[in-house]
C-alpha cells in the first residue's frame, strides 16, 4: 500500500520510531517564534541551563501585541511592551534572528515564513500558534504547539508525537466569480464541524485546489485548525515551485534542482488509503459567512439566521440559542440584513497581497458606508510595501478605510485594535469566538471581497449586491 | 513534574460544549511573561456573571471540572492549562478534547480524562443535585468515582505513564541525543536555514 503526503513527510523526519506506547520522535526543520507563547519557554531553558539547539532553524517576529499605528513609538500598554521586550532579550541571549516592530521583514509569523521562502515543501514547521497549519499549503507538515513544546523544540529541535490520521478533503469543480478559498474552508468547517478534523491532518485536493494560487491555498490550510485538525496540507506542484523560486531563502542553483526533484515526489500515492474522506462540490458554493460563535456556525450569505426551535438535538439547540443571544441576532433574519459597525481586513488568514488587491478592487471608486469603520491591516511590512507600490493604500484611504501597519491586530485584539461590547464586525480573520476581537464584540467571519462589499453597504453583502 | 496517581476534590459541572481556549483564558491575559499566577484569568468573561458556576459555593473550591464535548478548542495557548491548574483544577473530564489542549494538559500534569457523554451526563446530574460532592479520579485504575457512581475514562497510555511517573518530556528526549545527532548528519543541503539568505 502506498503512502499519503502527510505520511511521507512524517517518515522523512523520523529521528526515532517509538516502541510500544512511546510516541515517535520527529525532527523539526523550521521553528517560528513570537512574543506571546515563547517567554515561559525561554525561561524554562534558562532555569534548566539549556541552550537553543538550532538557532539557525529558528526565526522570531513580533506580531500579536504590536500596535498598528505609531509603531515608531514605544508600545503604550506596559504589559504588551514588557512581552515584546522580553522576546528581544530572549532572542539576543539565545542567538535567535528576530524581526522587530518597524523592521522591513516584520509581520505575522505565518505571512513572514512563506514570503521569505523559508516554508518549503516536505518540511516540518512548528510555532506556538495554532494557525501554523497555514504553511501546509506548501506541502509542509505544519502545526501549532503549546509553550512546553516550544521549549522542547528550542532545546532539542524535535518533538515526541504520535502519528496523525489522514483525511482527504476533495474539492472538485470550479469556483464561481466572487467565491474564494475562504468560502470553501468555511463550508468545509460547517460540514464536518469544529471537532470533525480532530486527530487528522486534512489534505485538500481536487481540481478546485489545483487551480488556486498559493495565497488562496494558505487561507484554506490556515483554518484547518478551526475544524479541529492539527494540520492541513496540499501537495506541492508547479504553482508552489513558481511561488518559491527566487525567494531569499529558497534553494538556488544545483540545490534548487535537487529540491524540486524531491518536492515532486511529495504526492499521495494512487494506492494510498486515507482514514477518512469528504467531498465538497466547488461549483455550487456561494459566499459563506458565520452567524454564531464558532467557525462551524456558518451559512451561505443568502440564508437566514437559523431557528433554534427547528433543531432536534438538545445540545446543538442550546449551543445555537447561546450563540444567537451573544450575537444579538433574531432567528429568521436574512443574513444580508445584518448591519455591521466595523470591517476588519487582515490576519494570517486573509492579510496577504492578493487579499488586499481583491478588496481594493471592490472599493475602488466606492465609499465605506457612513457609521462603518474599516481597518486594513497588512499581514507583513513587505505586504504593506507592495500594496503601497501598487497604490492600493490610496484606494483604501479614498474609500474612507484606515490603512495600518502590520500585525495580528483585531483578529484577537491583543493590541489596541479591539471591538467594544456589542460592536459587530465583518472580519476576514479566523475565529468568531465570544470576546475574541474585544470583550463583548460580535464577529462574522467573511472573505476579503465580502468584507469590502459589506463595508460599502453596511450590511453583510457580496460584491454582486453592489 | 509532580507524579499524579489519584486525586479527590469537589466536582464542578460545566454544562457547555465547545469551551474554547479564548473562554478558558481571554487573550488579554496572555501578555504576562511569568508561568504562574493565572488563576484570576480563568474563564474571566464568564466569571463576571455572578451566577457562573465558579462564583457559586462550594463549586468555587472545585478541582475536578466536568465539561461538555470539544473542550479546549481553538488557540494553542498553554495558558489555558496554566489557568486551570493555577485555579486549583487537577482534572478535566469531557467526552472530547481538542488535540493541542490535551497535549498541553499532559505536559503540565493536568489530567484530561475522556469519558462517554452519557457518563458525563450522570456526573452532571449528581454534582448538580448534591453540590460539593467529591469526585475521586484514579489514574492507576482509570476510574472516576463519586458517591455510588463509578465510571471509566480513557487517557493514552504514554501520557498516563508520564503522569504516574512525573517525567518531563525534554529529559526523556535528551536520552535520544545520539539519534538526533545522527539524523542531522543526513539532512539534505537544500533545506533552508534562517541565518544567511542565499543569493538565489
Amino acid at each position: 500500500m502506498g503512502s499519503t503526503l502527510a505520511e511521507k513527510v512524517w517518515n522523512e523526519h523520523l529521528v526515532r520510531r517509538g516502541e510500544g506506547d512511546e510516541p515517535d520522535l520527529l525532527y523539526i526543520d523550521l521553528h517560528l517564534v513570537h512574543e506571546v507563547t515563547s517567554p515561559q519557554a525561554f525561561e524554562g531553558l534558562r532555569l534548566a541551563g539549556r541552550a537553543v539547539r538550532r538557532p539557525d532553524l529558528t526565526l522570531a517576529t513580533e506580531d500579536h501585541n504590536v500596535p498598528t499605528e505609531g509603531v515608531e513609538l514605544p508600545i503604550a500598554d506596559p504589559v504588551s511592551r514588557t512581552q515584546v521586550e522580553t522576546l528581544r532579550k530572549n532572542c539576543a541571549d539565545f542567538g535567535v534572528r528576530l524581526h522587530p516592530m518597524g523592521d522591513a521583514e516584520q509581520g505575522i509569523v505565518h505571512v513572514v515564513g512563506p514570503q521569505l521562502g523559508l516554508t518549503q515543501p516536505g518540511t516540518t514547521v512548528v510555532c506556538g500558534d495554532s494557525h501554523t497549519s497555514t504553511h501546509g499549503a506548501f506541502g509542509a507538515l505544519a502545526f501549532g504547539i503549546g509553550t512546553s513544546e516550544v521549549e522542547h523544540v528550542l532545546a532539542t529541535q524535535t518533538l515526541p508525537l504520535r502519528p496523525f490520521r489522514t483525511m482527504a478533503v476533495n474539492i472538485e469543480g470550479t469556483l464561481r466569480p466572487g467565491v474564494t478559498s475562504k468560502d470553501v474552508i468555511l463550508a468545509v468547517i460547517s460540514k464536518i464541524g469544529t471537532g470533525g478534523g480532530q486527530g487528522y491532518v486534512l489534505e485538500y485536493r481536487g481540481s478546485a485546489v489545483e487551480s488556486m494560487t498559493m495565497e488562496a491555498r494558505m487561507t484554506m490550510c490556515n483554518m484547518s485548525i478551526e475544524a479541529g485538525a492539527r494540520a492541513g496540507m496540499i501537495a506541492p506542484d508547479e504553482t508552489t515551485f513558481e511561488y518559491l523560486k527566487g525567494r531569499s531563502h529558497a534553494p538556488a542553483g544545483a540545490d534548487w534542482d535537487a529540491a524540486v526533484e524531491h518536492w515532486k515526489s511529495l504526492r499521495t500515492d494512487s494506492d494510498a488509503v486515507y482514514d477518512a474522506e469528504v467531498t465538497i462540490d466547488a461549483n455550487s458554493l456561494t459566499p459563506f459567512v458565520t452567524w454564531g460563535t464558532n467557525p462551524g456556525q456558518g451559512l451561505p450569505l443568502g440564508e437566514r439566521v437559523p431557528d433554534p426551535e427547528s433543531i432536534a438535538d438538545e445540545e446543538s439547540r442550546a449551543a445555537t440559542e447561546n450563540a444567537l443571544e451573544y450575537m444579538g441576532l433574531r432567528a429568521g433574519t436574512p443574513l444580508r440584513d445584518v448591519a455591521v459597525d466595523t470591517v476588519f481586513l487582515g490576519s494570517c488568514t486573509n492579510g496577504r497581497i492578493e487579499d488586499l488587491r481583491s478588496a481594493a478592487g471592490i472599493l475602488r471608486d466606492r465609499r465605506v458606508a457612513e457609521d462603518v469603520r474599516m481597518l486594513v491591516v497588512p499581514g507583513s511590512m513587505r505586504v504593506r510595501k507592495q500594496a503601497e507600490d501598487e497604490g492600493l493604500h490610496e484606494v483604501f484611504e479614498a474609500a474612507g478605510a484606515e490603512w495600518r501597519q502590520a500585525g495580528c491586530s483585531m483578529c484577537l485584539g491583543m493590541n489596541p485594535d479591539q471591538l467594544t461590547p456589542g460592536e459587530r464586525s465583518a472580519s476576514t480573520s479566523n475565529r468568531n469566538f465570544e470576546g475574541r476581537q474585544g470583550k463583548g464584540g460580535r464577529t462574522h467571519l467573511v472573505s476579503p471581497v465580502v468584507a469590502a462589499a459589506t463595508a460599502v453597504r453596511g450590511t453583510l453583502s457580496s460584491p454582486e449586491d453592489l | 513534574m509532580e507524579p499524579f496517581t489519584t486525586h479527590t476534590g469537589i466536582g464542578v459541572p460545566l454544562r457547555r460544549s465547545n469551551v474554547d481556549t479564548d473562554q478558558i483564558i481571554p487573550a488579554v491575559y496572555l501578555k504576562r511573561v511569568a508561568r504562574t499566577g493565572f488563576e484570576d484569568a480563568l474563564f474571566a468573561a464568564w466569571r463576571a456573571d455572578e451566577d457562573f458556576i465558579l462564583n457559586v459555593e462550594p463549586f468555587s473550591r472545585g478541582s475536578v471540572l466536568v465539561a461538555g464535548p470539544d473542550f479546549g478548542t481553538g488557540s494553542s495557548r498553554e495558558h489555558a492549562v496554566w489557568a486551570l491548574k493555577d485555579y486549583g483544577f487537577r482534572v478535566v473530564i469531557s467526552s472530547r478534547f481538542a488535540d493541542i489542549f490535551r497535549g498541553n494538559a499532559g505536559k503540565q500534569g493536568l489530567l484530561a480524562a475522556r469519558c462517554e457523554q452519557s457518563d458525563v451526563e450522570l456526573l452532571w446530574k449528581l454534582l448538580e443535585s448534591e453540590p460539593g460532592t467529591e469526585v475521586t479520579v484514579d489514574l492507576e485504575a482509570r476510574t472516576v468515582s463519586a458517591k455510588d457512581l463509578t465510571i471509566g475514562f480513557e487517557v493514552d497510555e504514554y501520557t498516563r505513564w508520564r503522569l504516574l511517573e512525573g517525567f518531563d518530556d525534554i529529559g526523556l528526549t535528551m536520552r535520544s541525543e545520539d539519534n538526533i545527532d545522527a539524523f542531522e548528519r543526513t539532512r539534505p543541503s537544500f533545506l533552508p536555514t534562517t541565518q544567511a539568505a542565499s543569493t538565489g
